[in-house]
């Protein structure tokens, strides 16, 4: 009798019961996409690096044994690396101002870091390639200054300058969310406490701001590693990053085992960077949040 | 004098790079109007002849249109997929809502050439290579964690005790939903779908892989016009996407602050 | 629909050994509780005492654990929220912002598809009922938080509802809009004839409001009765510390001729009655009951007597406001209508009381509240 009282709802809920006891089912047709279109494929390469062409740890050993392709590794590195440190440097005094700028300011400050993204990527791209090529508009400067024309393109300097341009909102939203939450009267109070205002920015405002940093310089340094359109058009042989030797593997050679090894890698380097990164990044600052 | 220095130092320093962002692609603008067929800067003479060619050519504006298609069924499977996912995320709380969220959101960081060849793979098995059912599930996917980051903001700062309230005035669960719940999130909503059409007409790396003669995508199109030749046109439809995100901003930040006075 | 045809009259609400458990934690407990029609019942209690948990049960906001609900005898326990036809005020009034003042009044009659001339027309109505005729079409962040309470109670109230329910309304608002919103809510009780239930931890309000107060306490009702009932006559030491001003002697007692004599302080202080039941009791004192004097012969004939010193003195214009902490710690307070000199802090005195304003009961170890 009064036991009835413990069923959930009435006949107009009934087709929501299931819904609002397990609101998790809501996800399930997202899930299912992404099942089907991510982990189906991922699994398929993780598959093939181990049994194509034959089972084993074949492709691993042939990918560690190839001086080229440990060049290009290491590559890979070292380019996100400079791309990040790049963007830390260029994002963190930008996302100050910003983080101090009156509201009008502020939205000019924000469209210039959002509108190059939202042009195409390519088209992009063809930008850094008439600015930076031998007869672009840099090297016409400089030839005009009397000096002699720099090689951008088809450089690691070249590939460096179009990913830290392209990577750049990545870097200064997270950063731009954290500064906005410092109090600047902190610095003010250091200052009054007798501290050189330099001092008080690297005692009070820098460590206030890692957070932010961390977050920032993980997702570019990650979104980085997997560059690939950038560096195959801004870059030359001496500046090939690991995603184009995977699609050289895979669509030129059609050799889907070492293709395979090569992005199991490729992943195994962004997840565990993922992961390595995560305990410096506060909760509150986490990169899905802040990035966009 | 010590106060005013950093000042002029820190401007000085965002007018950089606030140019160095945006002047690059300000370059494409004028390549549009070259009178010959090369990529130097700066150009001489003025001509329409490439956004003629644009619009005349059947493999540039064909793309076109399979990257305007592809782009809006994503853009409504996507925002879709990707609401209802948010809502569930936010409603359900807890630990195993954190996980799932974190899943939708690991396309953005799985890189896309690995990405791209697993889809490739998996496509030639199912015969989507070159279809527009390929792209737009391939697209969808890449969009989904812009949606579901949206849409989750706007929900974090909604107030569940809202739908409470509509209850007790009479309203279904569902009739909570469309009257108060939606129109409030729908500022994330849209935001959400905005960026997933932007991702998928953006889409290159993917589409490279899947692509076919039959069904290109714009930005596969201007990636091997690059690769192959000095094509001012692609200069012309550069121009032409700026111009259009330019309006599409626009009208968004005007839209925004109107209803920002308003209330 | 036919709601509107007929002026609505208050529901009877009948609550029958209703709980409301979260796991272990038993946010009700068995509780009973009757409620007239037309009636104005406030819920008082502190935070966590079940009297939210009470209100969203009939609202339909949780779902029952064990027990019955029942709206003029029908019972609502498996009525969905949105067809009970019960108007609820929230303490964080709950308005839609996207919505003008007009429109979230009309929400509840687009929800009944009430057709649009009688939809605008009981709009306008009612937000004459709330002063808020010239407000329709702003939105709720462009008015006051007084302003946007009584939005709440005309949206509640649009549509008729046989009860309306409020959580805490006035809360968050400041004393002086509190007061006149007191007034007003008890206006329009008396305008629409609704049953009216009111949740609030302010006792003051409870009594200005009500025809009767529910005290909860720890997920039950320790009593229910008008405001004079609860004050003069607690049944339980919580609901008299909670209702009003007091002060509570404790100490071992015995029965001596039908009635309960205390020993404090060494001195015999007299009930007018034996104690109910086993166990340890106290004395609970109203401050109005209790005298204090410079000479222990000022007091009365009869009466109780403990001397004290004087902490606390303040005169009042309509009379004088005394504290006496007697030895051992404990502090009587007393008002007095007059007195022939305003007795200093610091001084000897005497407090007295009649043995029939003695409120005897159970000690339940509930420490002072307020």
């Amino acid at each position: 009798m009064s036991n009835s009282n413990t069923k959930p709802d009435g006949a107009a809920r009934l087709g929501w019961a299931g819904v609002r006891r397990h609101p998790l089912l809501l996800v399930l047709p997202a899930l299912v996409l992404l099942i089907l279109i991510m982990a189906v494929p991922l699994i398929t390469i993780i598959a093939r690096s181990f049994i194509d062409p034959v089972p084993g740890l074949g492709n691993y050993s042939w990918f560690f044994s190839h001086k080229l392709n440990l060049i290009v590794l290491w590559r890979t590195f070292v380019i996100s690396f400079w791309v990040t440190i790049s963007c830390v440097l260029v994002a963190y005094p930008y996302a100050f101002a910003m983080s101090v700028a009156g509201p009008r300011l502020r939205l000019i400050l924000v469209l210039c870091v959002l509108v190059p993204f939202w042009v195409s990527g390519v088209v992009r791209t063809l930008a850094w390639v008439i600015i930076l090529q031998d007869t672009g508009v840099i090297n016409q400067f400089v030839i005009w200054l009397g000096f002699d024309k720099l090689s951008l393109i088809r450089t690691q300097l070249g590939v460096t300058i179009g990913m830290t341009q392209v990577l750049l909102p990545f870097m200064v939203m997270p950063l731009f969310a954290v500064m906005r939450g410092i109090d600047l009267r902190l610095i003010e109070a250091a200052k009054s406490l007798g501290s050189h205002p330099v001092k008080a920015f690297f005692q009070v405002y820098l460590p206030l701001s890692l957070p932010g940093v961390f977050a920032g310089a993980t997702i570019v340094f990650i979104l980085a590693l997997g560059f690939y359109i950038t560096p195959l058009l801004l870059g030359g042989p001496s500046s090939t990053m690991l995603s184009t030797l995977v699609q050289q593997q895979v669509m030129s050679l059609l050799n889907w085992g070492r293709g395979g090894a090569m992005g199991v890698i490729l992943l195994v380097a962004t997840f565990g960077f993922l992961a390595l990164a995560s305990p410096f990044m506060r909760r509150k600052y986490d990169i899905s949040g802040g990035s966009k | 004098m010590r106060r005013i220095l950093p000042r002029i130092l820190l401007g000085t320093i965002c007018v950089l790079i606030a140019l160095w962002l945006v002047a690059p692609t300000l370059v494409v603008v004028p390549m549009s109007f070259a009178e010959q067929k090369s990529l130097v800067f700066p150009p001489s003479g003025f001509s329409l002849q490439w956004y003629e060619n644009f619009f005349t050519n059947k493999q540039w504006y064909g793309s076109l249109i399979v990257s305007l298609k592809v782009a809006l069924i994503v853009a409504l499977l996507a925002t879709v997929l990707g609401t209802l996912a948010a809502i569930g995320i936010e409603r359900a709380k807890g630990r195993s809502a954190g996980i799932l969220r974190a899943i939708l959101i690991t396309p953005i960081i799985i890189p896309g050439v690995v990405m791209a060849i697993g889809i490739y793979a998996v496509y030639l098995d199912t015969r989507l290579v070159g279809t527009l059912t390929g792209y737009v599930l391939a697209h969808t996917m890449l969009a989904l964690p812009f949606v579901v980051i949206a849409v989750g903001a706007s929900l974090s700062v909604f107030d569940a005790r809202l739908e409470t309230a509509a209850a007790s005035l009479g309203a279904s669960r569902l009739s909570a939903f469309f009257t108060v719940t939606l129109p409030l999130i729908l500022p994330g909503i849209l935001s959400g779908m905005l960026f997933a059409f932007v991702t998928s007409f953006d889409e290159v790396i993917v589409s490279l892989f899947i692509t076919s003669p039959q069904a290109t995508t714009l930005p596969v199109r201007i990636f091997a016009s690059i690769t192959r030749d000095s094509d001012p046109t692609v200069a012309a439809v550069g121009s032409l996407t700026f111009l259009a995100t330019t309006i599409i901003i626009g009208a968004g930040l005007l839209v925004g602050t109107r209803r920002g006075r308003s209330k | 629909m036919k709601d509107f045809a007929t002026k609505a009259k208050g529901a009877a609400i009948d609550i029958k050994g209703v709980s409301k458990h979260y796991g272990r934690f038993k946010a009700l407990d068995d509780v009973d509780l009757q409620i007239q029609p037309g009636e104005f019942m406030s819920f008082l209690g502190p935070s966590g005492s079940g009297k939210t948990t009470t209100l969203n049960l009939i609202a339909g906001f949780t779902d029952l654990t064990r027990g019955e609900i029942r709206l003029d005898e029908r019972s609502i326990g498996n009525t969905p929220a949105h067809k009970r036809n019960i108007g609820v005020v929230f303490q964080h009034y709950a308005l839609f912002p996207h919505m003008t003042v007009a429109k979230n009044v009309a929400y509840p009659l687009q929800q009944r598809r009430v057709p649009k001339p009688a939809r605008e027309a009981a709009v306008r109505e009612t937000l004459a009922k709330v002063q808020l005729q010239d407000f329709a079409h702003r939105y709720p962040s462009e008015l006051s938080g007084g302003q946007q309470q009584r939005v709440a109670l005309a949206r509640a109230m649009v549509f008729d509802p046989s009860v309306l329910l409020m959580d805490e309304p006035l809360g968050a608002l400041d004393k002086k809009l509190r007061e006149f919103l007191q007034l007003e809510i008890k206006r329009i009780h008396r305008e629409l004839g609704s049953t009216f239930v009111y949740v609030t931890h302010d006792q003051e309000e409870a009594l200005v409001l009500s025809d009767r107060i529910a005290v909860f306490n720890k997920g039950k009702i320790e009593q229910v009765g008008t405001g004079m009932e609860l004050y003069t006559k607690p049944r339980t030491l919580f609901v008299g510390q909670f209702i009003g001003e007091s002060s509570v002697l404790r100490g071992a007692h015995v029965e001596d001729g039908g009635a309960a004599v205390f020993t404090i302080n060494g001195t015999p202080v007299r009930a007018a009655r034996p104690a109910a039941g086993e166990g340890a009791h106290v004395i609970l004192l109203r401050p109005e009951t209790v005298s204090v004097h410079g000479a222990a012969s000022d007091a009365p004939e009869g009466a109780n007597r403990l001397t004290g010193t004087v902490t606390e003195a303040l005169y009042l214009g309509s009379g004088v406001k005394y504290e006496v902490t007697i030895p051992g710690g404990t502090v009587i307070s007393a008002r007095m209508a007059n007195a022939e000199r305003l007795l200093t802090i610091g001084e000897e005195a005497t407090v007295a009381w009649q043995p029939q304003d003695s409120i005897l009961l159970a000690d339940d170890g509930s420490a002072a509240q307020m």
